[in-house]
């Protein structure tokens, strides 16, 4: 599924709204998150997952190809662990066997 | 950098600035993006959205782990899990460069 097709599918679930204004919804939720990190703020949304960043430091890499020695700058990344009912969603009746 | 917490509140704050629709309203229509993109990952399939990033299903094979703690060797049952995988969209954005939308 791609974020036009869910713009769609929750526009068919809500005709009293324009397709624009779904639109417009589902993007303020993900720059919500993305602004969230940018900040270095966590985002958690219970029952799906948690939105965190994680600090790379720079470091000395290498080009691969040629062997050639590069520095790597320090940056952020965006990490994503997902909820336990979301895990339990993907994993039915395993319940006996898991322990998280 | 601050290390507060987002939660449901604050993007149905979000939806409500601009929206402009009432708060209860906001706030079901938050909670129906987010059971749509469960729903869809719950059966296995892939979630893709542009400049934001990919939600992807992966199967893992059974693998024997070990009890950290006491050093017994147990299998670890096939499962799936979910993985996020970043856009360069957002990556960017979160090392605080400026990137136009393509979406």
């Amino acid at each position: 599924m791609i974020k036009s097709e869910l713009v769609l599918k929750l526009s068919e679930m809500n005709p009293h709204l324009y397709q624009r204004d779904v639109e417009i919804l589902v993007n303020a939720i993900l720059d919500e998150i993305t602004d969230a990190l940018r900040r270095g703020d966590r985002v958690e949304l219970r029952g799906f997952g948690t939105f965190s960043i994680k600090e790379r430091d720079a470091r000395q890499g290498r080009n691969p190809r040629t062997g050639e020695k590069v520095s790597v700058t320090g940056k952020v990344v965006p990490y994503f662990k997902s909820g336990k009912e979301m895990r339990d969603r993907l994993n039915p009746k395993a319940g006996a066997a898991r322990k998280s | 950098m601050a290390g507060q917490t987002i939660t449901r509140a604050d993007l149905c704050e979000a939806v409500y600035q601009k929206l402009g629709l009432s708060r209860a309203e906001s706030s079901d229509l938050v909670e129906a993006v987010l059971r749509e993109i469960s729903d869809t990952l719950a059966k296995g399939e892939t979630v893709k959205l542009s400049s934001f990033g990919s939600f992807v299903v992966r199967q893992k094979g059974e693998r024997i782990g070990r009890n950290p703690k006491t050093g017994v060797e147990v299998p670890i049952t096939p499962r799936r899990v979910l993985v996020f995988k970043p856009s360069n969209v957002m990556k960017a954005r979160i090392n605080g460069q400026i990137v136009d939308d393509e979406d």
